[in-house]
């Protein structure tokens, strides 16, 4: 009962998931809504070990003085604070929305930007052009960063009585290789998602439980 | 009493009809496979490359790190990404590698965690397991990537996994591991963010690449079969999109009545 019942109860929930899909009246409707309901219960209880593993992990750091532990101290110190500013003065004014307002917004805006910087240097290491594969990879991206930018529209040649501009150039490379490349990526996906999802429901995939197959 | 025709929504009879043929052929190469039919299957380079990523890993006395992705369970791929876990975990416990697991959602923690545990105990290692490597990090999409960065640069793990649902948090976190000189394998569905791992990463496994992980590392038959039935099930997509093709040539049906918008 140890193995079979959470491989029983997946069949059971999923049959019910995938039922609802094609069979829209009110017994599956209902019971769609009631696991909805539950996931969110479900991530709530695991949210709280969650955080007992936050508070573990970093107080394990600062006890062991590991490399860096310091900033497992203001990881501790900012997890109390906001807590207890939210606790104490609601969610809504205090504390609780000026940490967030002037500390968490402003770093997470100060990682994103970083991304401008990374694809930079990524697409200077990827775009050299050493092999025919690579050297189409910088032409297209040449002409679709162009086409991109108000320069790009002055940038046209003619061919016969038709003018060709950048822009028009990027757009079909974005709206036909590039699409046919990611619609053959997106049905692939699509069956490896189903068959995935089989495999779960019928009992052959365990490992996602600790189990082999 | 609802009458019978209503209890079947027939606008998905078409989604109904392809799921029902799709099973059909995973039961069918399941069991073909388990009548101990030999199903061979390609080279896939990043799965592949697993095995001299651990090696690497151990021989240079430094840690694994397999980010699972930023997504819950309910999403396919971190699924994917649990089960390619458990073969990772596998051979690290007998390599017996540290391998540290940051998590963004609480309850992918608690699976991974019991993943790995599970990895270690049928490795024979149980001793070697250690709860606080399987940490739960932030919900907070950039602050996770500003965890997995940081860890990157304190540790410096050989080799960094990123498995699963990813963002735009993906490119930080892969440059930030070339920056540290470790050997970067990649797997997502998000076609948004592939670009981006291929640029930046050694090995990605592209698309259903991803889905074939588990199947490929363990090599147990019933998974090959699964894989068989998703390649026969492409080979029918494409056959009916070719045909499709030339019949809207051919001017047999007005293609533009189909077309979004």
């Amino acid at each position: 009962m140890k193995q079979t019942g959470p491989l029983l109860f997946g069949f059971v929930i999923g049959m019910i998931m995938f039922l609802q899909y094609f069979i829209p009246q009110p017994p599956f409707t209902v019971a769609y809504s009631l696991v909805l309901d539950w996931k969110q219960v479900v991530f709530g209880v695991s949210l709280i070990l969650g955080v007992l593993s936050l508070l573990r992990f970093h107080g394990l750091r600062i006890r062991g003085r590991v490399s860096g532990w310091a900033y497992s101290v203001v990881a501790i110190v900012g997890f109390a604070l906001v807590v207890g500013a939210a606790i104490l003065q609601g969610t809504e004014t205090g504390g609780y929305p000026w940490f967030f307002r002037t500390i968490q917004s402003p770093m997470q805006s100060t990682m994103f930007s970083l991304l401008a910087f990374f694809v930079a240097s990524a697409s200077y290491r990827a775009f050299r052009a050493r092999t025919v594969h690579a050297a189409l990879l910088l032409a297209a991206g040449v002409i679709v960063m162009l086409g991109r930018v108000p320069v790009g529209e002055f940038l046209a040649f003619s061919l016969g009585d038709q003018r060709i501009s950048i822009p028009a150039i990027s757009t079909w490379i974005l709206d036909v290789p590039n699409l046919a490349a990611k619609r053959g990526i997106l049905i692939g996906v699509g069956l490896g998602m189903t068959a995935t999802a089989l495999k779960i429901l019928l009992g052959i995939e365990r490992t996602y439980l600790g189990k082999s197959s | 009493m609802i009458p019978f025709p209503a209890w079947l929504d027939t606008a998905r009879l078409a989604e109904l009809v392809t799921a029902l043929s799709f099973g059909t052929l995973v039961v069918y190469f399941v069991r073909r496979a388990r009548s101990g039919v030999d199903i061979q299957i390609r080279r896939i380079p990043g799965l592949e490359a697993v095995e001299e990523a651990v090696g690497r890993a151990t021989e240079m006395g430094r840690p694994i790190l397999y980010c699972p992705g930023l997504d819950s369970m309910d999403e396919v791929a971190t699924v994917a990404s649990m089960n390619v876990l458990g073969q990772v975990a596998r051979r690290v416990a007998e390599y017996e590698t540290p391998i540290l697991v940051p998590n963004r959602d609480p309850f992918v923690m608690t699976v991974a965690q019991q993943v790995v545990r599970e990895a270690y105990a049928a490795a024979g290692r149980p001793d070697l397991y250690r709860e606080g490597d399987v940490y739960y990090s932030t919900y907070s999409q950039f602050g996770y990537a500003a965890n997995v960065c940081g860890t990157m640069m304190r540790t410096k793990p050989a080799t960094n996994f990123y498995i699963g649902k990813f963002y735009a948090e993906s490119l930080v976190m892969t440059e930030t591991g070339n920056a540290t000189g470790a050997i970067q394998i990649a797997g997502t569905d998000s076609d948004a963010q592939l670009p981006f791992f291929i640029c930046s990463c050694d090995y990605t496994l592209i698309g259903e690449e991803l889905y074939a992980g588990s199947a490929y590392l363990s090599r147990e038959p019933l998974l090959l079969g699964t894989l068989r039935a998703q390649d026969m099930a492409k080979v029918a997509a494409i056959a009916i999109l070719l045909l499709g093709s030339l019949l809207a040539a051919a001017g047999a049906f007005d293609s533009r009545a189909y077309l979004p918008g």
